[in-house]
C-alpha cells in the first residue's frame, strides 16, 4: 500500500520547524511504523536529502527510546502499544500519517523528532531509587511482601520512561511517570524509611524541571504503553500529604 | 603465546575468599583521587558505576541513548539464576557451576564460573533490598521457576520484564550517586578509541552523538561494558543501538578478542515476514514446555496447518531426542530447525519457519489454563503477526541473541590492556560455547557488583599510574584517528547506503558462520566478507552532516567495525577444528549427528591478536584446565 506521511522537520531547538510531506509506496502490512520511517530514509539518502532523525532501540516496546505522536495521539491509535509496535496492518492504502515530536516545554526538540529528556533522569535523581549499598543487603526472603503488593509494585514499575504520558496531558505534567516509581516504592517494605522525603524531592523536582500540574484529565493512562494507571496519582497525593502532616 | 588467567590458588570454593582476603585495598582517602571511566549502562556497566562511586572513586559513565536506564539489558525477559534452594529442590553452588560448564560444552573457565555461581545468591539479596518486584508466593515468599530444561528452579523473574525491573534497579543505585555527585553521566556519547598510555588504559576518545564534537576523558582505569555483537547478524533479537565499536576499537589497542564464533542461535523467535524487517523479537523460551515443534512429513507443503492430518505431521524433536523432546537445548533446536528447513519442509509464506503449536496443550488443560501462563506472549505475537496463535500453530525460527565471544579477560576482569577492564556480555568469560537460559543477567550483575570492585581496586593500589592529562600526544592521536574514520565515512558519497551493506554482510555473516560450519564456506566467507568491506570503503553513502545528530553517521562506523569482526569470526571457526556447544561444524559430529567436541587440542580460548587492519590476526591461546569436572559428551537422546 501508499502512506502519506506529513512529518514534523526541525534541525534543532534554536530553528523553528515545519510539516514536510513525503509519500512511501509498497508498505507491506506486516512492517511496523519505523521500519516505514527507515523505508522514507532509505528514499532520502537515494534522493540525496537528509534522514528523518527519531530515537529508537529495543523496538519491542521496552525501552523507552521511541515516542512520537501518531496522528496527534501519543505512540498512535492502538492501545497500551509503544509506536515501535504498531504495525502497518492497522492502516489503509492511501491514508495519510501526521508525525509529530513530543510537545512540551521540559522536552526541547533535538532534532525533528528526538527530544531531550533528561528531565525524567532528573526526577528520578532525586530520589526514584532504595538507598541500600552493594554488600549491605539482608537475605532476599527475610523480608516478606505480601503477593498483591509485589504485584502492584510491578505494575506500576513496569514504567518505560518514554514521556508519552507528558506529550499526551494538557498541562504537561510528569505526574504518572513521577507517580509510578512513587507508588511503586511505597508499596514494599524496603521502600519504606525513605517513603516521606522520596515524595517530597521528586514532586519538588518535577515542578523545577517546568512540568505543569495534574488535573485529572486521565489522559496519560489512555496513552501508557504500559498501562499504568493513574491511580499511582491519587496515591502520590496521600503520600504527599502524608509526608506533610505533622504526625503522619 | 599463552595467556595467564591469573587464577588464584587453592581449591575451587576457596579460591574467591582468598583472592579477597590478600587482594590490596585502596585506602578510603585515596579512593576519590582515582577517576574510573565506564562505558556502558546496561546491567554490568550500571551496577559497576554505581557500586564504585558509592566506594568513593570518581566515576564517568558514557552510553549511546539518551538515557543510562535504556541499555538493551532492558529487554531481557525470562530471569535470573541464582543457587538460592529456595524451592529446596536439589539446587546448590556447586549445581549451578556444574550445569553452566557443562552447558557451555567446556569450553569456558572452572575459576570463573565457581565464582559467578558463589555470587549468585548474593545478586538476588541486593536486588530485593533495592525495590525489584520480583514475582513472589503468596506467602510473601519469593517465587522460582524451571528455565531453559533446567532440572532445578532457580529462577528468579519479574513477569517477562526480568531485564528491565534488573536494569532498573541498578539505574536507581546509579541516580544516587549522581545526585550524591559521584557519578557524572555522559549519555548520547559514543566511545571510538581507547587511549593507552606507557601501555596503561587511561582515557577514551567518545564522540557527542548530539553536537558531532569529538571528546578525551582521562582516568585511572577504563571499564568496558558495552554488551554483544549479535548485530553482525543484522538481523538479531538486540536493539538497534548495540555493536562491537568500543571493544572492537579496543582490540585494535591491544586488548586480545577470544572465540569471537561462539554466537548463540535462540530457537523461537518471530520468524522474517519482509525484507525490509530491522530486527527479531524473541519469544520466550518457556513456550516450548507446553508447544510442540513440528513441520510436515513431505516437502514443498502448500497445506494450512490446519489442514495437515496427524499422520503427515512430523514432531521431529520429540522422535529424535524421546528424553528431552521439545525442551532439548538451544543449539540443538535451532540445528534441528535449520536441517528440517533446508529439506524444504519450512512452513509459512517464506518457508522460513516451523510450527510451535499450542493445540495438544489447550485441549488437555484448557485455554484459561495456557492464557494464564503465556498470556501476554501469545499478545505480543498475535500483535506482530497478525495471527492467534490459540487458533492456529506460532510459527518461529531461530535468530541470533547472544554472543559468548568476547574480549579476553583473566580473573580480575582485565584484559591484555592493564588497566581496560571488561564485564558483562562484552567480555569473553563464563559462558563457554553456549549460554545457559538467565545466567547472562547473573553474570552482568556479578561483575558489575562483586567483582569489579575487589579487582580494580586491587589493581589501582598495586600500580604505580603516573599523573595524565587529556594533553596527552596519546589522546591526540586517538582523538585524530577516531576524526579521520569518522569524516572518510561521510566524504565516500557512493551508491549503496549504511543498511544495503549492514543487510549484505548479515546475510554472509548467518550463511557462514551461522547454525552450521563448515571449512570451504568459512573461507569463502572471509574473501567475500574482505572484499564487501573493500566495497563498502568505495561505495558508501553517509548523508548529512558530522556536526548534528546523524544516526546515519553512527551506524556507519559501527558496520565498519562489523566488517572487521565478521572476517575474524570466520577465522576463529575456521580454526576451532571440532564442533562444540553453538559452533557446530560439520565435518566433526558424532554418528548420531551431534556435535563431537576435540578436547585435544581445543580446550582452550583462542584469543586473536589484532596485527593490522589488512592482515590476518594472529591466534594466541588460555588452556583451559579442569580439576574439578569430568568432560562428558552431551547426549538428549
Ligand atoms: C531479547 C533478549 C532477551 C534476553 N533475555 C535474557 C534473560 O531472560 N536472562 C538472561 O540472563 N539474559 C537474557 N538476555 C541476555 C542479556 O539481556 C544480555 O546479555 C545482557 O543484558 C547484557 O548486558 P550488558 O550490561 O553486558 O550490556 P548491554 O545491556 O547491552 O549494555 C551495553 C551498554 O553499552 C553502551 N555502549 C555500547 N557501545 C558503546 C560505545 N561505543 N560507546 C558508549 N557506550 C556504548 C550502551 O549504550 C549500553 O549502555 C536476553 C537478551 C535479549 C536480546
Ligand atoms: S524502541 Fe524501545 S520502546 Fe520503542
Amino acid at each position: 500500500m501508499k502512506i502519506n506521511l506529513k512529518i514534523w522537520r526541525q534541525e534543532h531547538a534554536r530553528v523553528s520547524g515545519a510539516f514536510v510531506h513525503y509519500t512511501v509506496a509498497n508498505v507491506q502490512p506486516d512492517l511496523s511504523f519505523l521500519e516505514v520511517l527507515d523505508l522514507l530514509n532509505e528514499q532520502l539518502i537515494a534522493e540525496g536529502g537528509v534522514p528523518v532523525e527519531f530515537d529508537h532501540d529495543c523496538r519491542e516496546g521496552i525501552c523507552g527510546a521511541c515516542g512520537m505522536m501518531v496522528n496527534g495521539q501519543a505512540h498512535g491509535p492502538l492501545q497500551r502499544t509503544a509506536v515501535c509496535q504498531l504495525y502497518m496492518r492497522h492502516f489503509s492504502d492511501g491514508d495519510t500519517v501526521t508525525v509529530e515530536p513530543w510537545r512540551a516545554k521540559a522536552f526541547p526538540v533535538i532534532k525533528d523528532l528526538v527530544v531531550d529528556r533528561s528531565a525524567l533522569d532528573r526526577i528520578s535523581a532525586a530520589g526514584g531509587y532504595i538507598s541500600v549499598k552493594t554488600g549491605a543487603a539482608p537475605d532476599a526472603n527475610a523480608v516478606l511482601v505480601a503477593k498483591p503488593d509485589a504485584d502492584t509494585a510491578f505494575d506500576y514499575a513496569a514504567c518505560i520512561g518514554c514521556g508519552a504520558c507528558i506529550a499526551a496531558c494538557p498541562n504537561a505534567s510528569a505526574s504518572l511517570f513521577t507517580a509510578a516509581k512513587i507508588s511503586q516504592l511505597a508499596l514494599l517494605a524496603q521502600g519504606q524509611p525513605e517513603r516521606k522525603s522520596r515524595v517530597v524531592k521528586m514532586t519538588q523536582q518535577m515542578t523545577a524541571e517546568g512540568f505543569g500540574d495534574c488535573s485529572n484529565h486521565g489522559e496519560c493512562q489512555s496513552v501508557c504503553p504500559k498501562g499504568i494507571s493513574i491511580d499511582a496519582i491519587a496515591q502520590m497525593r496521600r503520600e504527599y500529604i502524608r509526608a506533610k502532616l505533622p504526625f503522619g | 603465546m599463552t595467556l595467564n588467567a591469573r587464577i588464584p590458588e587453592g581449591p575451587l570454593p576457596h579460591k574467591w575468599g582468598n583472592f579477597k582476603d590478600h587482594c590490596q585495598l585502596v585506602n578510603p582517602s585515596n579512593k576519590p583521587k582515582h577517576t574510573i571511566l565506564v562505558v556502558g549502562t546496561g546491567l554490568a556497566g550500571a551496577s559497576a558505576a554505581a557500586t564504585l562511586a558509592e566506594q568513593g572513586y570518581r566515576v564517568k559513565s558514557f552510553c549511546i541513548q539518551d538515557s543510562p536506564r535504556r541499555a538493551h539489558s532492558i529487554a531481557a525477559q525470562g530471569g535470573i539464576n541464582a543457587a538460592k534452594n529456595y524451592p529446596n529442590d536439589g539446587d546448590s553452588v556447586w549445581r549451578l557451576f556444574y550445569d553452566t560448564i557443562k552447558g557451555g560444552d567446556y569450553r569456558s573457565r572452572e575459576a570463573n564460573v565457581y565464582r559467578l555461581a558463589q555470587i549468585s545468591n548474593q545478586i538476588i539479596d541486593q536486588c530485593v533490598a533495592q525495590g525489584v518486584p520480583f514475582a513472589r508466593e503468596y506467602s510473601g515468599l519469593l517465587a522460582n521457576r524451571s528455565f531453559g530444561g533446567a532440572q532445578v528452579s532457580r529462577t528468579f523473574y519479574a513477569k517477562g520484564q526480568t531485564g528491565q525491573q534488573l536494569l532498573l534497579g541498578a539505574y536507581g543505585a546509579m541516580m544516587r550517586q549522581v545526585a550524591a555527585r559521584q557519578i557524572e553521566l555522559f549519555p548520547r556519547r559514543e566511545m571510538l578509541d581507547l587511549v593507552v598510555i606507557n601501555g596503561q588504559a587511561r582515557g577514551i576518545v567518545v564522540r557527542n552523538l548530539l553536537t558531532g564534537e569529538f571528546e578525551r576523558y582521562a582516568g585511572d582505569a577504563v571499564v568496558l561494558a558495552t554488551g554483544g555483537y549479535s548485530n553482525v547478524y543484522y538481523l538479531s533479537t538486540n536493539g538497534k543501538n548495540s555493536n562491537v565499536t568500543a571493544a572492537w576499537r579496543a582490540h585494535k589497542r591491544g586488548a586480545l578478542f577470544a572465540n569471537p564464533c561462539f554466537t548463540q542461535i535462540h530457537p523461537t523467535c518471530i520468524p522474517v515476514a519482509s525484507e525490509f524487517q530491522s530486527k527479531l523479537t524473541l519469544m520466550s523460551e518457556s513456550l516450548r514446555n507446553d508447544g510442540r515443534v513440528w513441520v510436515p512429513k513431505q516437502a514443498g507443503n502448500q497445506r494450512l496447518a490446519q489442514e495437515i492430518p496427524e499422520a503427515d505431521r512430523d514432531y521431529y524433536l520429540e522422535t529424535r531426542y524421546p528424553t528431552f523432546g521439545n525442551l532439548v537445548p538451544r543449539d540443538v533446536a535451532s540445528r534441528n530447525a535449520k536441517q528440517v528447513i533446508d529439506e524444504g519442509r519450512g512452513v509459512g509464506s517464506t518457508g522460513l519457519a516451523v510450527y510451535l503449536d499450542f493445540r495438544d496443550a489447550i485441549a488437555s488443560q484448557g485455554k484459561s489454563a495456557i492464557e494464564a501462563r503465556y498470556g501476554n506472549l501469545f499478545e505480543m505475537y498475535q500483535r506482530i503477526t497478525g495471527e492467534d496463535p490459540y487458533a492456529v500453530p506460532m510459527r518461529i525460527y531461530p535468530a541470533v541473541h547472544y554472543t559468548m565471544g568476547g574480549l579476553w579477560v583473566d580473573y580480575h576482569l582485565m584484559s591484555t590492556v592493564p588497566g581496560l577492564f571488561v564485564l558483562g556480555e562484552a567480555n569473553f568469560s563464563d559462558h563457554g560455547a553456549n549460554r545457559l537460559g538467565a545466567s547472562a543477567l547473573m553474570q552482568g550483575l556479578a561483575d558489575g557488583y562483586f567483582i569489579i570492585p575487589y579487582t580494580l581496586g586491587n589493581y589501582l593500589a598495586t600500580t604505580p599510574l603516573p599523573e595524565v592529562d587529556t594533553s596527552d600526544e596519546a589522546f591526540g592521536e586517538a582523538e585524530a584517528s577516531a576524526r579521520t574514520r569518522t569524516m572518510k565515512l561521510l566524504s565516500i558519497q557512493g551508491d549503496k547506503t549504511v543498511l544495503d551493506f549492514h543487510r549484505e554482510l548479515g546475510h554472509l555473516i548467518w550463511n557462514g558462520v551461522g547454525i552450521h560450519r563448515h571449512q570451504q564456506g568459512l573461507k569463502k566467507t572471509i574473501e567475500d566478507v574482505r572484499s564487501l568491506r573493500h566495497e563498502f570503503w568505495q561505495n558508501l553513502r553517509v548523508p548529512g552532516e558530522a556536526t548534528t545528530l546523524n544516526k546515519n553517521l553512527e551506524f556507519a562506523g559501527r558496520v565498519a567495525d562489523f566488517m572487521e569482526l565478521g572476517e575474524v569470526m570466520a577465522r576463529d571457526a575456521l580454526a576451532r577444528e571440532e564442533s562444540c556447544g553453538c559452533h557446530f561444524r560439520e565435518e566433526f559430529q558424532t554418528a548420531s549427528g551431534e556435535a563431537q567436541r576435540r578436547d585435544e587440542p581445543f580446550a582452550i580460548a583462542a584469543a586473536w591478536k589484532y596485527q593490522g587492519d589488512e592482515q590476518p590476526p594472529e591466534l594466541e591461546h588460555e588452556t583451559l584446565v579442569f580439576e574439578n569436572v569430568e568432560l562428558t559428551q552431551r547426549s538428549y537422546r
